[in-house]
């Protein structure tokens, strides 16, 4: 069912004003995010964590990243630092070449967690940004049905978030971060809890948007595949403290059909190369330290 | 489970057992004095409604019940959320709040019949106190427990300081406030009555405290079940309001535990 839906959401257009899309009076070349020697160490009363080190990235804008490594390496903190509600211990994170100090409301962050509001509806979650930037009702509505038909919630609309599943709730979550429409989207593991063909039908939906709307992604995952699949380029970490290993230029092509990818000499050599470099580091995860 | 038929079946058997042996009890072993009997409270309260007693004391009770609840629930909410949200502030006055919260509130009553005398606007002043109290230290409590999370996701999207009042930190404190407001009617009720018994010539308390003095025990039953009453139609007032303004916590209730 949800793959054939996937051939139905493909065709809706998703409506942004001009200004909203003209996300690049910034220069192609310079970095739109980048961290200069970044680390990050956390002071526990028991003990202190090297979250990230020394750490040295630069993200164009209109980029797919994704990120990629062991449990607890530090990719969540990186959003973080990025969304602004993390300072970094040493070293410079800056969004359009201006360190990051406070909220950063350029990006939109779905987070690990669903965080849906527990007294509002899918459907009211979802409105919760519009709402926020004043869009008027007749709008809002039609927006927030666009969206939920978009990520497969119809019939929903009126459920609370303890009333659907994981997968469901990640979903809401999606559209009320597509409906917050920001430049640049941070997403945490998004389609973790989906099963094989919604998730195929999400990707393909969110390098639609990307693409279309020229979004800057910073996408962590753990799905290997799904690492090379959407990336332009997908960077690859060390265990903690997190380093970088290897980062992957994937040059796929951009309109990417990704069921036929699959099957792909060049993404199958990419993937392959990936789990290479990725399995020592996962064994020493399972070896105590 | 038992079916909401049979609960309420069960309930009807459990009230007329008890009204049997309280009859039987005074008839036989001739308590009505202590005891006075159904059959002469409902007699009397069926007298009352006639002559027109019960209305005129239930609507000086009602009335100061009400209007200070009223206020008293507005003003708690109103200084819970705007305290609960300066957090400086809120953090210097944090322990004189957990002070005012570990004392009993009924020691207040007396303090309060002193200061304010007993006529109808200070047992108003003295009811919404109560329930002022009441209500601004759950609502404080609530806001001080909102969701960090929640805020900032909110902040990530633009939100300013009044969006995120209304979807985030009221929702969020209401199932608290709902606390406060519960706790506040039997408050609310007994700062009226106790107002009442001290003075004046209405109002149940007013009832109680002449048919107690006059050892009119049938008369001082009669007024108990219509406080009870009261009491209830109060409560159930407050747990509708609480299933319309918060729908999502009654789906909660509703639905099958899942973890
Ligand atoms: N708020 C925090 N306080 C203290 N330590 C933290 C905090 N957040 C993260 N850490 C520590 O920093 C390290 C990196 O955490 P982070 O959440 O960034 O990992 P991650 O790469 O996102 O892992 P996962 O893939 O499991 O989500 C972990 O070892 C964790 O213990
Ligand atoms: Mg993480």
């Amino acid at each position: 069912m949800a793959a054939s839906k996937s051939g139905r959401l493909m065709s809706i257009p998703l409506k942004i004003t001009p200004e909203e899309s003209a996300s690049s009076s910034l220069d192609r070349s310079s970095p739109l995010i980048s961290f200069e020697d970044v680390s990050k160490v956390f002071n526990l009363r028991e003990a202190t964590f090297h979250a990230v080190n020394g750490l040295n990235l630069a993200i164009r804008p209109g980029e797919f990243v994704t990120l990629v490594g062991p449990s607890g390496c530090g990719k969540s903190t990186l959003l973080n630092m990025v969304a602004g509600l993390m300072k970094p211990t040493s070293g410079i994170v800056s969004y359009r070449g201006v360190p990051v100090v406070g909220i950063n409301q350029r990006v939109g962050y779905m987070t690990q967690a669903d965080h849906l509001l527990p007294w509002r509806t899918i459907a009211g979650n979802i409105s919760v940004p519009l709402e926020i930037s004043r869009i008027g009702k007749g709008a809002r509505r039609a927006r927030i049905e666009e969206l939920i038909e978009l990520v497969g919630l119809t019939g929903f609309e009126a459920s609370y978030p303890t009333q659907v599943s994981g997968g469901m709730r990640k979903r809401a979550a999606l559209a009320r971060l597509l409906a917050s429409d920001p430049e640049t989207l941070l997403m945490d593991e998004p389609f973790g809890a989906l099963d094989a063909q919604l998730r195929l039908a999400m990707q393909t939906e969110l390098l639609n948007v990307q693409a279309r709307l020229g979004k800057t992604v910073v996408f962590v995952t753990h799905d290997l595949d799904e690492a090379i699949s959407l990336a332009d380029r997908c960077v690859v970490f060390s265990s903690r403290p997190g380093r970088i290993v290897q980062v992957i230029e994937t040059g796929l092509p951009r309109g990417r059909d990704l069921l036929a990818l699959r099957f792909d000499p060049s993404f199958l050599k990419l993937a392959r190369g990936l789990w290479e470099t990725l399995t020592p580091e996962l064994k020493s995860v399972e070896r105590p330290t | 489970m038992i079916s909401g038929r049979n609960l309420f079946g069960i309930r009807v058997a459990i009230a007329v057992a008890l009204l049997g042996i309280w009859q039987y009890l005074s008839q036989a072993r001739h308590l009505e004095f202590y005891l006075s009997k159904p059959t002469d409270i409902a007699g009397r309260l069926d007298q009352w409604i006639s002559d027109g007693t019960l209305i005129s004391h239930l609507q000086a009770t009602v009335f100061v019940a009400i209007v200070g609840f009223a206020i008293g629930a507005c003003a708690g909410l109103s200084v819970g959320l705007l305290l609960g949200r300066a957090a400086t502030t809120a953090k210097v006055i944090d322990p004189f709040l957990m002070a005012f919260y570990s004392m009993p509130k009924v020691a207040l009553a007396p303090v309060f019949v002193l200061w304010f005398g007993v006529d109808t606007s200070m047992k108003v002043i003295f009811v919404s106190l109560v329930v002022f109290f009441l209500v601004f230290l759950n609502t404080y409590s609530g806001v001080r427990n909102v969701s960090r999370e929640q805020l900032t996701i909110l902040r990530l999207m633009g939100a300013r300081e009044s969006d995120l009042m209304r979807k985030v930190v009221l929702p969020s404190a209401l199932v608290w406030v709902f606390t406060g407001l519960r706790l506040s009617v039997p408050y609310a009720l007994i700062g009226t009555i106790l107002g009442e018994m001290m003075a004046t010539n209405k109002g149940l308390g007013f009832l109680l405290a002449n048919t107690a003095g006059t050892f009119d025990t049938t008369g001082t039953f009669a007024t108990l079940v219509v406080i009870v009453a009261l009491s209830m139609v109060f409560n159930a007032l407050v747990r509708l309001a609480e299933s319309t303004l918060m729908p999502w916590q009654a789906r909660l209730d509703e639905q099958e535990v899942s973890i």
